[in-house]
């Protein structure tokens, strides 16, 4: 046996032992373990299937055992990959910090750095929100205002963030501000880190028109953020927030991870609609979007599955987890348009027994913000113009 | 997006540099100003061959190298890129396919034919404008040990100049494979040229007497050994298409990048910028699910069908889409013979018909889900 295929039968065996029951069912949004201090879990078998997992190294297989992963080959994590979809495992924690701030630390941190933050995420005891956007900087991020002024051993930081996922129920926060006023747009922002409960810090969840708050709007009243806890060094932060986006659209895009609810579409439609005399679904137009749909759909996975396969051999996206984004996106806006069409006036159903409460109409009102999060299609193709097309500026 | 196996590399590369070395667009372009009937040089079929890319999926009992459908894909793909005419799908994909899954005496005598470029063959399928292999109305009958077939067939791609054909026909009320001599008694080939300048015959069968041997594929395995085929036909097809789409788009972004109006590049303004990367993640995609096709067909994936379909509907469009971008974002330019885009454009129109258009096998890809 070589010795992919001997780690493959252990990793089988040891998910067979300790993955539990419940967790190999699949995942509703309410069924996602964050962690953090806050996080209650819904059940003891997904604490269990956290710490066992955690204490693997198997939340973050491809980080460095000291830092609280397993060190993982690519090859050996697409095993595990394999193996826990083989018997529906749920992923044991998904964060933030695992997507976006774990790679930048990775990339950046310093030794001591990585040392304290990594594990925490890899346990899921801190959960980390992210704060880039501010109200007057969305598209044009890079001109946001939140100033730190350096006050010796710590920073001093004042100004609004908008658009924090999940800002209310986070510890900690990665936070683009502007340290340098007299430098370039570019150059004059930092990557701090500071805890969500230092003085000065507040919060107020955004309803938007899916009903729901994932985002917050977020405020800074002189916060002290001691000196250590800067990433990198002063002024680089715009790299540092740049090769962050990069994993954060990889993610948006697709990547392993259950963003998109994928609900049975193509079963919907045929138990609202029916199917006519010759075994099509009874509406010819609908029938054939839904084509259209498909096609793209299967273009795209097979296009993700290729990402991955990259991504696992330690070769990076670069620019090109825009096109990810910008595909991955549209598609699922256009996923959830038609489930809206399929279901017709039963999805219009907001408050009722009927259609799990609205969770159709709310999602399609989620997706619309798929293409504006993480970087708007439009910066996506400036991006993917520019830095892969080499289009004049 | 694919990382490619070495050996895969290689042949990429080498289709790469041979095809744009020696029978580059501007060699396609002098071949149709020649007026050649073919619409190929038969030279090139041996040329090809010393590559090993006419056997390219047979396996080395049929005399082939046995490089598989993910190779095919890249030699077409860069057949696509230089428009190089050649009857590769027809008789190293389509034709080389029916033999290696029929087998037999046919197979053993014609792969090694096929596979050395001594022999081109065509698949006389079609019988009317649009792809519908489920309704055929050539029919053989059995007389003596022989059988007669009668029925015509249209737009037999190479049907021109092949050495034999492979007729699908009903026999007992079930499909069946014929491999028929074109200059047969009988048999009438009537040459065409296509908008894109290659041959596609219409032909018919009046009374023609075949020998027992000529049925390669019958009422057990025929529709088996079709369905095997179309799958890697469509595959390659749809490679070589995003091949067509990757030049046509190429040339766009390199017009984008020179040409100025208004006082500047044009490829500066955020209209056409989002067009050129709407279309770029199109094509990426688009080639990843066509690697995708090939690379189930190369392993007996279940999936390989459902995929090479999608994979053909998928490149139609955005064939279609790069091309017609291409001619628009040139502007008057791009509606003149002198530029490439518009044989481009021809090429990709006519790929999108070979083997069935998207609609086709969009409806396949609906009905296999219940719908």
């Amino acid at each position: 046996m070589s010795d992919l295929e001997t780690f493959r039968a252990a990793t089988r065996d040891w998910l067979e032992a300790n993955c539990p029951a419940e967790m190999r069912a699949p995942m509703g949004e309410d069924d996602i373990c964050w962690g953090g201090r806050r996080f209650t879990f819904t059940s003891p078998a997904q604490k269990h299937w956290l710490e066992v997992m955690a204490a693997r190294g198997w939340t973050v297989p491809g980080w460095p055992e000291p830092y609280g992963g397993a060190g993982l080959s690519g090859p050996e994590q697409k095993v595990l990959a394999e193996e826990m979809r083989r018997i529906n495992a749920r992923p044991p924690l998904q964060s933030f910090g695992i997507w976006m701030l774990g790679p930048a630390l990775l990339a950046f941190g310093t030794e001591e750095q990585k040392r304290h933050y990594l594990p925490q995420i890899a346990r899921g005891e801190i959960r980390w929100c992210q704060g880039y956007s501010e109200p007057g900087a969305g598209s044009d991020l890079a001109s946001l205002q939140t100033k730190g002024v350096d006050r010796g051993d710590h920073f001093e930081v004042s100004g609004q963030k908008i658009w924090t996922s999940y800002a209310d129920k986070a510890d900690w926060i990665f936070c683009l501000v502007r340290t340098e006023p007299e430098a370039s747009k570019h150059t004059g922002i930092s990557f701090l880190l500071f805890d969500m409960e230092s003085e000065g810090v507040s919060t107020r969840p955004i309803r938007l028109i899916s009903g729901a708050s994932p985002f917050c709007e977020t405020f800074f009243d002189n916060v002290k953020v001691p000196r250590d806890q800067i990433v990198g060094e002063r002024g680089q932060g715009w790299t540092i927030a740049k090769y962050l986006l990069t994993h954060e659209r990889e993610m948006i895009g697709g990547s392993d991870v259950a963003l998109f609810a994928k609900s049975d579409l193509l079963g919907d439609a045929v138990a609202a609609i029916g199917l006519d005399d010759a075994g099509r679904l009874d509406d010819p137009v609908l029938r054939a979007d839904l084509g259209r749909f498909i096609v793209d759909e299967m273009a795209f996975d097979a296009h993700m599955g290729m990402a991955r396969d990259l991504l696992r051999r330690g070769d990076e996206l670069g620019a090109r987890s825009a096109e990810l984004k910008y595909l991955g996106t549209e598609l699922n806006k256009r996923r959830q348009s038609l489930r809206m069409a399929a279901g017709g006036a039963d999805d219009l159903v907001w408050d009722g027994p009927a259609n799990d409460a609205g969770q159709a109409a709310r999602d399609w009102l989620r997706s619309k913000g798929n293409s504006i999060e993480g970087g708007t299609s439009e910066v996506m193709l400036g991006i993917l113009a520019k830095a892969v097309l080499k289009l004049p500026g | 997006m694919e990382k490619l196996s070495e050996d895969h590399a290689m042949v990429a590369e080498a289709a790469a540099g041979f095809l744009a070395q020696n029978h580059p667009v501007a060699a396609f372009r002098a071949l149709r100003d020649s007026g050649a009937p073919l619409g190929y040089d038969r030279a090139i079929v041996g040329q090809m061959a010393g590559m090993g890319w006419m056997g390219v999926v047979l396996p080395e009992d049929l005399g082939g190298v046995n490089f598989g459908h993910r190779a095919a894909g890249l030699i077409a793909g860069a057949m696509g890129r230089n428009l190089t005419a050649a009857p590769f799908l027809s008789t190293a994909v389509i034709g080389a396919s029916v033999l290696k899954h029929a087998g037999g005496p046919v197979a053993e005598s014609w792969g090694p034919k096929l596979a050395a470029g001594e022999a081109v063959v065509a698949l006389a399928m079609e019988e009317g404008a649009k792809h519908r292999p489920d309704r055929i109305a050539t029919e053989a009958r059995r007389e003596g040990d022989g059988f007669v077939l009668n029925g015509r067939k249209s737009f037999v791609v190479d049907g021109v100049g092949a050495d034999r054909l492979i007729v699908v026909a009903t026999l007992d009320d079930a499909p069946a494979l014929f491999w028929v001599d074109p200059t047969a008694a009988g048999v009438t080939v009537v040459p065409q040229v296509l908008l894109d300048h290659r041959n596609a015959a219409l032909v018919t069968f009046e009374g023609v007497g075949l020998d027992g041997a000529a049925l390669i594929a019958g009422r057990e395995n025929a529709r088996a050994v079709l369905a095997a085929a179309l799958a890697a036909g469509r595959a390659v097809t749809a490679a070589e298409q995003l091949g067509v789409a990757r030049a046509a788009a190429e040339a766009t972004f390199d017009y984008l990048r020179t040409r100025k109006q208004f006082g500047m590049l044009i490829g500066s303004f955020q209209a056409l910028q989002h067009r050129a990367a709407d279309l770029y993640c199109a094509i990426e995609q688009t080639d990843s699910l066509a690697a995708a096709a090939l690379n189930a067909l190369d392993q007996g994936a279940d999936e390989g069908e459902a995929l090479s379909r999608a994979a053909k509907a998928r490149a139609a469009l955005v064939g279609r889409q790069a091309t017609e971008e291409g001619v628009q974002m040139h502007g008057g330019i791009g509606m003149t013979d002198e530029m490439d885009l518009g044989l481009f454009m021809k090429r990709d129109r006519a790929l999108s018909e070979f083997l069935g258009d998207a609609g086709h096998h969009t409806d396949w890809l609906l009905r296999q889900r219940g719908l």
